[in-house]
């Protein structure tokens, strides 16, 4: 069974949510997710200042074996992304919950956090899958 | 009903993930495909490819039968252990299988078939075997493990009996030889150096573990897809099956028109097609930009559409490739448009193969 950190929020298709404080979210893919996908090979990311709202398509993961959209887990402005990805997708692989994170959001709204799952939750999703 | 080949606990030891294959339960990667895909490109790596279906020919008729059978000559084998590629054709020239038939005598022949199609191609063999004097053998005792790369045949040569090195010594490339326990090839589907080993299952764990150790790495079915696709190899069942003629398959090389009086199933309605010139035909793609080209893609040329047979990432290239049927007016160095994802992005039509020996070549 793949690594589920308790102190992140998920949402079901499988994208990861820190919360780093002011409203600001860090958002990836998790250690399941990669590992379904297999060896990545690009991720096209979002822009910096990009306006997404939950549930958009707003970045591509395509591994040797499939491309994979994901969908923002919030709504918000993206205020970063995770340059390193364009020269190492393989981070992406190799620590899907550290080195290898997608963008940062700044939330509109704070309370959306609420809706996305537990890790109980998610892994009970993944479990039904 | 789940089919495990004899080294299914090896492949479990090395954490292997496993998939269904055509009903075998058969490694995917041990980790990352594209490590194995470079150990195989830069060193030497091991597939287990004991699923594939091994098939004895003999008799009187064998030769005869072979002829009518396959797309090649078996005629043009006359050297013992010589072996050939080619496909079988049902009687509307689509390609039933493609497989390797090695030569022993005009009374012996062992030919290797796909395992997704075993049993029709079992069916279809006894089917036009009628009124030919010889027995088709299924050898389902035997484990195969493909050793490919640069460095495959010293290693494995630290495994073999001082006959089986001299038996091996200077084989040209499709060549097999019975040595001992072993039946070893110089053929492969990786476009690099390396032997295919036939091996009695009693022995096979125990050969597949001595290869680890002599720094062999074992890969799975992911790296063997993208190793294959790079060399421009086909896979029957993406890139060619029973509605597709060999012509637009890139399989035209492994017809033998000569002697014209030889009458191979599919013979006329090849003859037909040649004489037309409408089959599409199978060329390479090349997508230099981000993304990955993917069976099915709609390929859109000024001739009409075409289709991405099989594409994939190239680890060797850093970038996209594929196989894809166009209308036969489409040049190889033309620039076509293939829709990915939503949009067109650009792509330039090379011949079907892309790494040979650890190099590009196109």
């Amino acid at each position: 069974m793949s690594n589920i950190p308790s102190e992140l929020k998920y949402a079901t298709s499988h994208e990861w949510v820190r919360n780093e404080g002011d409203g600001i979210v860090t958002v990836g893919i998790t250690e399941h997710a990669q590992d379904l996908l297999g060896d990545m090979v690009f991720v096209e990311l979002p822009d910096v200042d990009d306006e997404v709202s939950v549930g958009d398509d707003i970045c591509v993961a395509e591994s040797v074996k499939a491309a994979s959209d994901i969908y923002a887990p919030v709504t918000g402005k993206v205020i970063e992304v995770n340059e390193d990805l364009e020269d190492s997708p393989e981070l992406v692989n190799s620590d899907a919950f550290g080195d290898g994170w997608l963008f940062k959001v700044k939330m509109e709204d704070a309370g959306e956090l609420e809706n996305l799952l537990d890790a109980e939750g998610y892994k009970n999703s993944i479990d039904e899958d | 009903m789940t089919n495990k080949t004899v080294l299914h606990a090896k492949h479990l030891a090395s954490g292997a993930k496993m998939v269904d294959f055509y009903g075998w339960e058969m490694p995917i990667n041990y980790g990352s495909q594209i490590e194995e895909h470079n150990a195989v490109r830069q060193n030497a790596g091991m597939f287990d490819v004991s699923h594939m279906t091994i098939v004895d020919i003999q008799g009187t008729d064998a030769k005869v039968f072979l002829r009518r059978l396959v797309i090649n000559d078996v005629a043009k084998l006359t050297v013992a252990g010589k072996a050939l590629y080619t496909g079988m054709l049902n009687e509307d020239g689509g390609v039933i299988d493609d497989l390797i038939i090695y030569f022993f005598s005009d009374t012996n022949y062992r030919l290797v078939v796909n395992s997704a199609t075993r049993e029709k191609d079992l069916a279809w063999m006894n089917k036009q075997a009628t009124g030919f004097d010889l027995t088709i053998t299924e050898r389902p005792e035997f484990g195969m493990i493909a050793v490919q790369g640069p460095q495959a045949k010293a290693k494995v040569a630290n495994l073999l009996t001082p006959a089986q090195i001299v038996a091996v010594e200077g084989m040209k490339p499709f060549f097999g030889v019975q040595v001992g326990d072993l039946f070893i090839a110089t053929t492969g589907y990786t476009g690099e150096d390396g032997y295919e080993i036939i091996v009695p299952d009693s022995a096979a764990e125990d050969f597949w573990q001595k290869l680890i150790d002599a720094g062999v790495a074992p890969c799975g079915l992911g790296a063997r897809d993208t190793l294959r696709l790079e060399a421009g190899m086909n896979l029957y069942g993406l890139d060619m099956d029973e509605t597709v003629s060999p012509l637009a398959a890139n399989m035209a090389w492994t017809i033998s028109w000569e002697p014209s009086d030889r009458n191979f199933i599919g013979r006329d309605v090849l003859t037909a097609q040649k004489a037309a010139g409408d089959q599409p035909k199978l060329v390479g793609l090349v997508l230099e930009e981000k993304g990955v080209l993917r069976s099915h893609q709609v390929v859109i040329t000024e001739f009409g559409n075409g289709e991405i047979t099989s594409g994939t990432f190239s680890p060797t290239l850093g970038h996209s490739v594929a196989l894809a049927r166009v209308p036969r007016s489409v040049k190889v160095g033309d620039t076509l448009e293939v829709e990915m994802r939503k949009k067109l992005v650009k792509v330039q039509v090379t011949k079907p193969s892309f790494v040979r020996n650890g190099k590009k070549v196109f």
